[in-house]
């Protein structure tokens, strides 16, 4: 016979419903701890991130290894809080070029042990970096819509004609690229264009450049709005990154680009400093530096890989949409990661000023 | 008087006093958790960000000795041989790149170049041994004659004292001078007081903008019976219930060039092309007045509840006309609502920040997006927290401002 319960009745039966929701929290506790054997990778998500996850992430999972996909949008902001924290939860980001230097010397990424990446010899040279390893070259490029232009812009001064091309053009909410561009659209050759902004005169004109087509301008800050503002007919160009246009071209939109005056760069694979999971990260680095994960990555995207070997296994039509072609980096530009890392935070803070009024 | 009644009344007002001060002590106790809980997550990180803006550690802890050598120094001509020796002593005392790191980063925030030629100067070393102070300026010039150039040592020199006014002063476009006085920047730099100024008006305008369309809302609402009021203010916190993020998603497609606002205008034949609605003022203050309405409804229509409605008949009955007695007799009841009402949207749309970044150009973005710009872009966190100061310093005049013109009193606990 069961024994009188020294509760009333409907108590108990309160304790027994919140067995499940207690078995539940304990649960929701005791997930993190297995998810620490994942391997926590950041990138910038989008069609990028897509590429990534086809090309490194399977790859690696069919390894036995397990990756967490985390989206950021490149704030070093993030990864000096974990630092200096000391609770570093990314154990592999992709950053771009400026920051790789500039957390390098402030002791924000681990050393990279290349011995475990590779053979150095393999990679172009902008890729081998004492804390990083270049994963891809991109560029950023001048794209439009080809049903909408008859005639098709040819460099960064036609850019800058609205006479002959009326519309908005859409641009990177940030100093740099633009002063690039606008020193270009005002006849300076690819190959002087940093020597000029270097001089006080040379920003001036930059400045005095995008003025005249600010009235004009449509910003962007994400890598997908400008295939968006084109498609829907919001600008008639915009400087984009190569790799968007192209994913928007493979979902049938006609947008075309410009390969003329482009700016090209790399992005960097690092550790923050004091991740739990150095070893595996080391090895998913190794993997996705491989010449197969690249060329493969390169078929899903077109992002030039930086494994030399991995530009042999692909063919010439993938090839030929790559910002590494020979006939898309002819009239390009290297972008200057020592020259924005000296005069970036006195030129954003002049193009926010500017920007502002 | 007998004396034993005064021992009486005495003991009576020990009791009282008693009684008062176990009273006390419970409300104390009951307080406790909620009082511990604002100051280790309210005070203690507001108090952090206040001596983040005035705290400027980075070049007194590198170059402890080159502070020294130039205390003395009058900062226009060229710097004593001493400050060369005592530089290239504190880069050799660097225990890691990350030192040289912070420093370059410290230097080349106001002095553009500054990174380059501290981490070329540290990659460097070691220069020589044993040098003597003229030896280690030529080996330091030899190396990268930029180090012959003022501002560098200037900025060295202003920035070698633990604690700093300039972040407050640049979030106010001022700065100091190598002479140490305080000048305005030049106009290519100059953009917080606009910005400031622009955070005030579009505050203001929202706060106008949800008054006027808030209160004969909340009239009506507290002139029916409380079943369909009840139903109604369900309709005025939906809103409230939906995510911001989704909320301006929303505006987006309602606003943009084929948007549905759009085609509607241009079906009625008002506008032949599209009007730009999205990326300009005109979007952030039709989103911002959607979103903060129910916080100017809500006070309004607690208030107009509690006044009784006589008195608006009887001003009608004794001969006003309706209108007059309205703005007479009834509006200055409701003024309480009016101030709470505003002064939550006021204070709320000054820290606005998610709707302008994203309905808005770069001609529209409030203080509190630069607060973000710098803390995740630009990585000063000096200046984030300096404008973060800054935008407080705003609400507590504003509150004070608030406390002595307003009669009633409001707390915003």
């Amino acid at each position: 016979m069961r024994a009188p319960s020294p509760f009333p009745q409907p108590l108990k039966k309160s304790t027994m419903k919140l067995k499940p929701i207690l078995i539940a929290v304990a649960a929701t506790l005791a997930l993190p701890v297995f998810a620490q054997n994942a391997l926590t990778v950041v990138n910038f998500g989008g069609a990028n991130g897509a590429a990534q996850k086809k090309a490194y992430f399977e790859p690696f999972e069919k390894a036995g290894g397990k990756v967490t996909q985390v989206e950021y949008n490149g704030e070093q902001a993030k990864i000096k809080a974990m630092v200096e924290a000391k609770n570093v939860t990314w154990d592999v980001v992709e950053v771009e070029s400026p920051d790789v230097n500039r957390g390098c010397d402030e002791g924000l990424f681990e050393k990279m042990d290349w011995a475990k990446i590779g053979n150095k010899a393999d990679f172009q040279k902008a890729a081998v970096h004492e804390c990083g390893v270049g994963t891809f070259v991109w560029s950023t490029v001048m794209a439009y819509d080809g049903d909408k232009l008859k005639t098709a812009p040819t460099s960064f001064a036609d850019f800058w004609d609205v006479k002959k091309f009326p519309g908005k053009r859409g641009m990177r909410k940030s100093a740099r690229y633009n002063l690039e561009f606008a020193l270009m659209a005002d006849g300076v050759k690819s190959a002087d264009v940093y020597k000029v902004l270097a001089t006080k005169d040379g920003a001036e004109r930059a400045f005095k450049k995008l003025t005249e087509l600010k009235p004009n301008i449509q910003w962007w800050e994400a890598g997908a709005q400008p295939p968006q503002f084109l498609v829907a007919g919001d600008v008639t160009m915009s400087t984009a990154y190569n790799g968007r246009i192209d994913a928007a071209q493979r979902e049938g939109k006609n947008l075309k680009i410009s390969w003329t005056g482009g700016i090209y760069d790399l992005d960097y694979w690092v550790m923050p400093k004091g991740t739990p999971n150095k070893e595996a990260a080391l090895k998913f680095i190794a993997l996705a530096s491989s010449p197969d994960a690249q060329a493969e990555y390169a078929r899903n995207i077109s992002y030039g890989p930086t494994n030399n070997k991995a530009l042999t296994k692909l063919d010439a039509k993938v090839l030929a949409m790559l910002p590494t072609s020979p006939g898309n980096s002819k009239d390009s530009l290297q972008f200057n990661t020592g020259f924005w890392a000296d005069q970036g935070e006195a030129l954003e803070k002049r193009f926010t000023a500017w920007a502002a009024n | 008087m007998n004396p034993s009644a005064t021992l009486v009344v005495g003991s009576l007002v020990a009791q009282l006093q008693r009684a008062e001060r176990r009273k006390r002590m419970r409300a104390l106790a009951l307080t406790l958790p909620l009082l511990v809980f604002l100051v280790v997550f309210f005070l203690v990180p507001l108090g952090s960000l206040l001596i983040r803006a005035v705290e400027n550690p980075e070049v007194a802890d590198a170059l402890p000795r080159t502070g020294v050598a130039l205390a003395d120094w009058d900062r226009k001509t060229p710097p004593p041989a001493e400050a060369y020796a005592a530089l290239l002593a504190d880069f050799t005392a660097f225990k890691e790149t990350a030192d040289a790191g912070a420093l370059a980063r410290r230097l080349n925030s106001e002095v553009a170049g500054a990174r380059s030629l501290v981490m070329g100067t540290y990659r460097a070393l070691p220069l020589g041994e044993n040098l003597s102070a003229m030896e280690a300026r030529a080996k330091l010039l030899e190396h990268d004659e930029r180090w012959a150039e003022l501002p560098y040592w200037q900025t060295i020199a202003k920035n070698s004292s633990r604690w700093t006014p300039d972040y407050l002063l640049a979030s106010v476009d001022l700065k100091r001078n190598a002479d140490g006085d305080i000048v305005r920047v030049g106009p290519d730099a100059a953009a917080f007081s606009d910005i400031l100024v622009r955070t005030f008006q579009i505050s203001a305008i929202v706060t106008l903008a949800t008054l006027l369309l808030g209160y004969p809302l909340a009239y009506w609402l507290a002139s029916l019976s409380e079943r369909k009021a009840n139903i109604l203010l369900i309709l005025v916190l939906l809103p409230f219930w939906t995510s911001v993020l989704v909320r301006i998603a929303a505006w987006i497609v309602l606003l943009q060039n084929n948007g549905l606002v759009n085609r509607f205008l241009m079906w009625l034949g008002m506008t032949d092309a599209p009007i730009p609605l999205l990326f300009n003022r005109l979007g952030v203050l039709i989103a911002m007045i959607h979103i903060l309405l129910p916080f100017m409804i809500l006070p309004l229509y607690s208030v107009m509840k509690s006044v009784p409605p006589n008195y608006l008949r009887a001003a009608i009955s004794l001969g006003s006309p309706p209108l007059a007695a309205f703005f007479r007799v009834y509006l200055p009841q409701t003024y309480p609502g009016m101030a709470a009402g505003g002064l939550l949207v006021f204070i709320t749309c000054i820290g606005y920040y998610v709707t302008p970044a994203l309905l808005g150009g770069p001609g529209d973005q409030m203080l509190s997006y630069y607060v973000a710009q710098y803390t995740n872009v630009v990585v000063n966190w000096g200046m984030a927290c300096a404008l973060g100061a800054v935008l407080m310093a705003c609400t507590l005049v504003l509150y004070a401002l608030y406390r002595k013109l307003g009669k009633a009193e409001l707390s915003l606990g």
